[in-house]
């Protein structure tokens, strides 16, 4: 069956005005950006900055189990922070109305592995460009796992929870390969001389992320080189699986939908945003959680208005939600813990061979 | 450069900190700190008359001082967007708190003035460069110095006569003010004051719109010049002031073969930085105008009609590859039909048209 039909299919001309009405709400918030928006930004650099300074310093006291736990903490929401709120959202350009150098989109370097640059490519790029569209959106199971019943069945999916499993500890890496485009070229439909500057600037780039947590951090807390050391790596292991919780939120639930290089010919902006709405999730989650995950409990908004900063997502989802209400678009939402068991749900029934064909 | 400093910018620190630097962290700790930038706290906002403002400030130790008549760049952000704007630096390098101080008149378009006037407030952080320009005094100090200003030109030429006071000149100065009316006259009491205290300074003030008040009136010209300093020609002169004010000098000194003896304050509009390039040795700057046929072109797809190819993606203004430098003019949003700033700032190509021309480092 497919999975698109699992949405009310509109007419052309829905579809024309249901992109209008959202160019409004898009335009209607541009106007409105100010002093707020860049208040929100610059406190949570200033936050970041301050819980990072915090977690290394505790590492001083390592010696002390409560500090040393302290610090994986503060140190794990620093990075949440520095990649979600603050990095994936500055590298989308949500913030380059402000004209600050320190917050470009074309100049920021994240703290991420993968550089700006590429990352720029893959995800602004690909992922927001083709959402869902299999074959051309590479964050449909990142290329390891089977997300979508669109996706033929192999017998290696039959690990698919384990892939899963270990994507969800290690997504940083996942990241870094994702961007080399790994499963790609083990498949070899490209190869890795193809991808030689990419894995340069990763490379530099990542043995500098080596260096500072495993080496120079550690080092700088003299006899406590080892604690800090284990301190650094829960704190970025936590992060990861805070992380991809938010992320395995945004298009693997049930309901997200999934779209074929066919369907997607030739689009308009109306059906660009009707492929976005249908195709991401929500999940309700405290002004905390909001924070830490860079709002991206509000893919749906994000994936409508990539640019906009992420702090207007609360309020634009109100207008969105009215919107989908008016054209019957079913709204994707749910608390985390039940979108992220959706999720899993489905990746291990996608784990086995469908039972038989569907009619199509 | 103290130790503290010097050790913040070794490159174990910055391994440590990579890939933000350390002025990040410094700053979540006091926003004045920095090991690179500069940045100055207000410490006064004061309205010498109705339409202009006056600010004192307190650098952070970044800053490297100036010579009297130079300017510094000075940025603030305002509903969220970063502006900056060139200011003369007004207070005398040798002022021992080591406070700057910088007075702008008050336009009524004026974005930054009017900031500084009604939102400004003591305790406010100001980001700033070190000071530029060659406008400044030579060593030794001349003997005759013939110093000329209109309006809120004033300021660079203060600072040169404060700082000649600091300095206990024994030579003499003539200082040549054209205001509007007394009224309106930036530092009226201060340079009374100081050319009542010393002798060898001697205020000339010369209203162009009331014929009472000062010691002369209406604009300047040669008869006015030859009344009030008639051993010009011996003087060195600096004149900072309206374009009309500096030209009319200008003309006058070179008719007289005095060029070399004249030094004239001028401020580059904003489009004329282009000029200088700033360490991207591959870009460019293409130049665009409005698509005859189509209005709607992009400014991507005409650079692509014209053989030149910058970086895309998605080219519908998601995912930002294709963002460029803007150097001058307006473009129009092709989403919401909004028109943009005329000066420097980011765009997306492909969501693009320009309005008139547009000049784009790519």
């Amino acid at each position: 069956m497919p999975t698109v039909q699992q949405s009310p299919r509109l007419t052309p001309e829905q579809l024309a005005s249901l992109g209008r009405e959202l160019d409004e709400i898009r335009a209607d918030v541009l106007a409105r950006l100010g002093a707020s928006d860049a208040s929100y930004i610059r406190r949570s650099v200033r936050l970041q900055a301050r819980l990072e300074l915090c977690g290394r310093a505790l590492f001083f006291l390592g010696s002390l189990p409560p500090a040393w736990a302290a610090g994986v903490v503060c140190l794990a929401i620093a990075r949440l922070l520095n990649t979600n709120e603050i990095g994936h959202n500055v590298l989308h350009g949500q913030y380059d109305w402000m004209r600050d150098p320190a917050l470009d989109s074309t100049t920021y370097e994240w703290s991420e592995l993968p550089t700006s640059k590429d990352w720029q490519h893959s995800h602004n790029f690909m992922h927001h460009t083709y959402t869902n569209v299999l074959g051309r959106d590479r964050d449909v199971g990142f290329g390891i796992i089977r997300m979508s019943e669109d996706q033929k069945w192999h017998p290696y999916y039959l690990g698919n929870p384990v892939y899963a499993g270990l994507l969800m500890l290690f997504i940083d890496w996942g990241f870094a390969l994702h961007d080399l485009e790994v499963d790609r070229i083990v498949k070899g439909e490209c190869k890795l001389s193809e991808k030689r500057d990419v894995l340069g600037r990763m490379t530099r780039k990542i043995s500098r992320h080596l260096l500072r947590e495993y080496l120079l951090h550690p080092a700088l807390t003299g006899s406590l080189f080892l604690r800090t050391l284990a301190g650094n790596a829960c704190a970025n292991l936590l992060h990861n699986l805070c992380n991809s919780s938010f992320i395995f939120c945004g298009h693997f639930p049930d309901g997200a939908v999934a779209f074929t290089e066919e369907e997607t010919r030739n689009e308009t902006q109306g059906h660009w945003y009707y492929r976005q709405l249908v195709g991401s999730a929500n999940f309700t989650a405290s002004r905390f959680v909001q924070h830490i995950s860079g709002h991206l409990s509000h893919q749906i908004e994000h994936h409508l208005f990539p640019d906009l900063p992420a702090c207007r997502y609360p309020e634009i989802a109100v207008r969105v939600r009215a919107v989908c209400e008016k054209y019957g678009i079913p709204y994707n939402t749910g608390p985390l813990h039940r979108q992220l068991g959706s999720a899993w749900r489905k990746l291990v029934k996608l784990a086995l061979p469908p039972a038989k064909r569907s009619s199509y | 450069m103290t130790l503290m400093s010097r050790l913040l910018q070794s490159p174990v620190s910055r391994a440590l900190v990579a890939p933000h630097g350390v002025d990040g962290y410094l700053e979540a700790l006091h926003p004045m700190w920095s090991v690179r930038d500069v940045r100055a706290e207000v410490l006064a906002v004061d309205h010498p008359t109705p339409d202009a403002v006056t600010l004192t400030l307190r650098p952070n130790r970044n800053w490297r001082g100036f010579r009297a008549g130079q300017h510094a760049r000075f940025s603030v952000d305002i509903d969220g967007i970063r502006r900056e704007r060139t200011f003369s630096l007004a207070s005398s390098p040798h002022r021992e708190d080591g406070r700057l101080e910088i007075t702008a008149r008050v336009h009524p378009g004026g974005l930054v003035s009017r900031h500084f006037k009604n939102r400004v407030r003591p305790g406010v952080i100001v980001g700033m460069s070190q000071a530029t320009g060659a406008f400044t005094l030579p060593w030794p100090r001349p003997e005759h110095l013939l110093l000329i200003s209109g309006g809120s030109g004033v300021t660079p030429v203060l600072s040169m006569l404060r700082s000649l006071c600091d300095e206990n000149h024994a030579g003499h100065v003539t200082f040549l003010h054209y205001a509007r009316a007394p009224h309106s006259m930036l530092y009226a009491a201060e340079l009374a004051e100081l050319s009542r205290r010393r002798t060898r300074i001697e205020l000339v003030r010369s209203f162009t719109r009331e014929s009472a008040g000062g010691e002369l009136s209406g604009r300047f010209s040669e008869s006015q010049l030859r009344t009030v300093a008639p051993e010009f020609a011996r003087a060195q002169t600096y004149v900072s002031g309206p374009p009309g004010l500096a030209r009319a000098v200008e003309d006058l000194y070179r008719a007289n073969g005095l060029d070399d003896r004249l030094y004239v304050e001028t401020f580059h509009p904003p489009a004329a930085r282009t000029s200088c390039g700033t360490g991207e040795p591959e870009s460019r700057v293409v130049d665009f105008t409005a698509g005859a046929s189509d209005a709607d072109e992009s400014l991507l797809e005409q650079a692509e009609k014209r053989g030149i190819f910058p970086n895309f993606g998605c080219r519908r203004g998601v995912c930002r590859i294709c963002t460029a430098k803007k150097i001058s003019g307006v473009v129009r949003d092709l989403r919401t039909g909004r028109l943009s700033d005329a000066g420097e700032e980011r765009i997306q190509l492909c969501t693009s048209a320009p309005c008139g021309a547009v000049s784009v480092r790519l």
